[in-house]
């Protein structure tokens, strides 16, 4: 009975979310829900403030005001020493990979072991090929980061993240800059680490048609607040102009083509006053 | 003229918010020091990196320091029929002020620029980010074991720098303008006293290595995160340690020997 009330409430929680980056805002008012054990996708426009609502998740970041929840704990007010052990029971793939460069492959994967466990080095063996057979790089383990594709260096950097078998995976753009086949494949990796450990994953992109196909909610983002939210087809069915635009890729709508200013004929006009004058 | 103050304003704002970081910063690593001997392995390594690795430009550069010494000092003595004393000219020199002041000039030249750029790059490719959500403190794993081997490394590079300068001043003072080599240790002995001149040394070696490591690796967690942060902190490092160690040089020269 519990544990199906655990199941039931959401993973991340955000309420009110307001956060500024100097003087530009960032979040005005932002909420959302993240459910346990299924995909969500943040999708929005670049400069949007996608990465930085996983860092606030996170806790490398505060909110100015409005609450994170993460597994029932509020994130902005946890203590260090039990923000690092919720950590610990989340991952992060970033963008870059983000790999150690003085480790090879395989002590990066073993690199969370290491650092929070006392296994043998016989287990931490077993247990790092088994990680790196199943995003397929096990034979790389002892190639350095900078030998990597940026697919491969992402495929480690998702051994890393679930090496000590967490909760959640936070995605940072996990198919920015990919091949076909490369993006095929961290596609594939994302779902079946989603399916097969049962773990909650929050992805943030801005690429539609692959984080349509694997999401099972999706929250569109914009102007710090959010435009749509819900299950693919319900974001589909009662899409705003904003999201219709968004996801159509088109290039004018509520998001202008042109960046805002006076209108181009009063430029001409002004020009050739000037001029003359 | 208001601009003018306004900058100056802005300007001096500036300074005191880094130094407030890096006030903190220093803190946080000196709490962190614990870190040293429990990831004893961390900091041989670190150690080898900063210290062993800049044996040979200080060796080198001690040599030639001794050397142009010995000549120098041999040409002002001679005129005062005192070529005798050369071996504590030279020594005092160097264990007063040249072992520390050029030791820490290399060593944040050498060192310094290699722990800025190094940090700067992993903060530019996430990875002390990637680190703290993976429930590691970069400031346990990064930045202690880095400020201690700098910290360490600087007095003990200072005094290989001294005896190898030594050295330089007697293969030229000795081995080439036939100063007497008893003469050059005796005298050497005889001048240099063990409190006022080697713990002094000894003391501004420690100093210099505590600020030229501290702005080294705040440098590197302070930069911008793109390659032209990561050139202009290296720069900073440079530059700043170089102001520091030989403002530092004269507050204390001043007070230790008046």
């Amino acid at each position: 009975m519990n544990e199906e009330r655990v199941a039931d409430t959401p993973h991340v929680v955000v309420e009110d979310l307001v956060f500024r980056r100097g003087r530009k805002l960032i979040f005005d008012g932002l909420s959302l829900t993240v459910p346990r054990g299924r995909v969500t996708t943040v999708m929005g426009p670049s400069g949007t403030g996608k990465t930085t609502l996983l860092r606030l998740i996170g806790g490398q970041l505060r909110p100015d005001s409005g609450r994170i929840w993460v597994d029932g704990e509020e994130v902005a007010r946890l203590s260090t020493r039990r923000l690092y052990a919720l950590r610990k029971r989340m991952g992060m793939l970033f963008q870059t990979g983000a790999l150690l460069t003085d480790l090879n492959v395989f002590e990066n994967v073993a690199f969370p072991l290491r650092e929070h466990t006392d296994l043998p080095e016989e287990l931490i063996r077993n247990l790092v090929l088994m990680k790196l057979e199943a995003v397929g790089l096990r034979a790389a383990r002892d190639l350095s980061p900078s030998q990597l594709s940026g697919g491969m260096a992402r495929r480690v950097a998702l051994a890393r993240a679930i090496a000590l078998d967490p909760d959640m995976i936070l995605y940072d753009e996990p198919f920015a800059g990919l091949d076909p086949i490369t993006m095929g494949q961290i596609v594939t990796l994302i779902q079946r680490t989603n399916r097969t450990l049962g773990l909650t994953s929050v992805l943030v992109t801005h690429d539609v048609v692959e984080a349509m196909d694997i999401s099972d909610q999706v929250v569109l983002i914009a102007e710090g607040r959010v435009m749509d939210a819900g299950t693919v087809e319900q974001v589909r069915a009662g899409m705003s102009a904003w999201s219709k635009q968004f996801l159509e890729g088109r290039p004018d709508g509520p998001v202008p083509f042109h960046y805002p200013g006076d209108s181009y004929r009063d430029d001409l006009v002004r020009g050739r006053e000037s001029r003359n004058d | 003229m208001i601009d003018a103050l306004a900058n100056l304003g802005r300007a001096g704002l500036r300074w005191l918010s880094v130094l407030g970081r890096a006030s903190i910063f220093l803190l946080r690593v000196l709490r962190s020091q614990d870190a040293v001997v429990r990831r004893y392995r961390l900091t041989f390594a670190e150690i080898y990196s900063v210290g062993v690795r800049s044996l040979l430009i200080i060796a080198v550069s001690g040599l030639f320091v001794g050397m142009v010494l010995g000549y120098q000092g041999y040409i002002t003595l001679v005129r005062f029929g005192a070529a005798e004393a050369l071996g504590g000219a030279v020594a005092l020199a160097l264990v007063r002020e040249l072992g520390p002041v050029v030791t820490a000039l290399l060593f944040a030249g050498r060192a310094g620029s290699a722990l800025t750029a190094e940090i700067g790059l992993m903060k530019t490719t996430e990875q002390l980010s990637a680190m703290e959500m993976m429930a590691v403190d970069p400031y346990r794993r990064v930045f202690a074991p880095r400020f201690f081997a700098g910290f360490l490394s600087m007095p003990l590079l200072a005094a290989i720098f001294s005896a190898v300068g030594v050295i330089g001043g007697y293969i030229v003072g000795v081995g080439l303008l036939g100063v007497d080599s008893g003469a050059y240790f005796s005298q050497m002995q005889a001048v240099t006293d063990w409190r006022e001149d080697v713990v002094s040394g000894v003391i501004k070696s420690i100093v210099f290595g505590f600020v030229v490591t501290w702005i080294a690796v705040f440098q590197g967690f302070d930069a911008e995160p793109t390659s032209e942060g990561i050139s202009r902190a290296t720069t900073q490092t440079v530059v700043m340690s170089a102001l520091a160690v030989l403002g530092l040089d004269f507050v204390l020269t001043g007070m230790m020997f008046t």
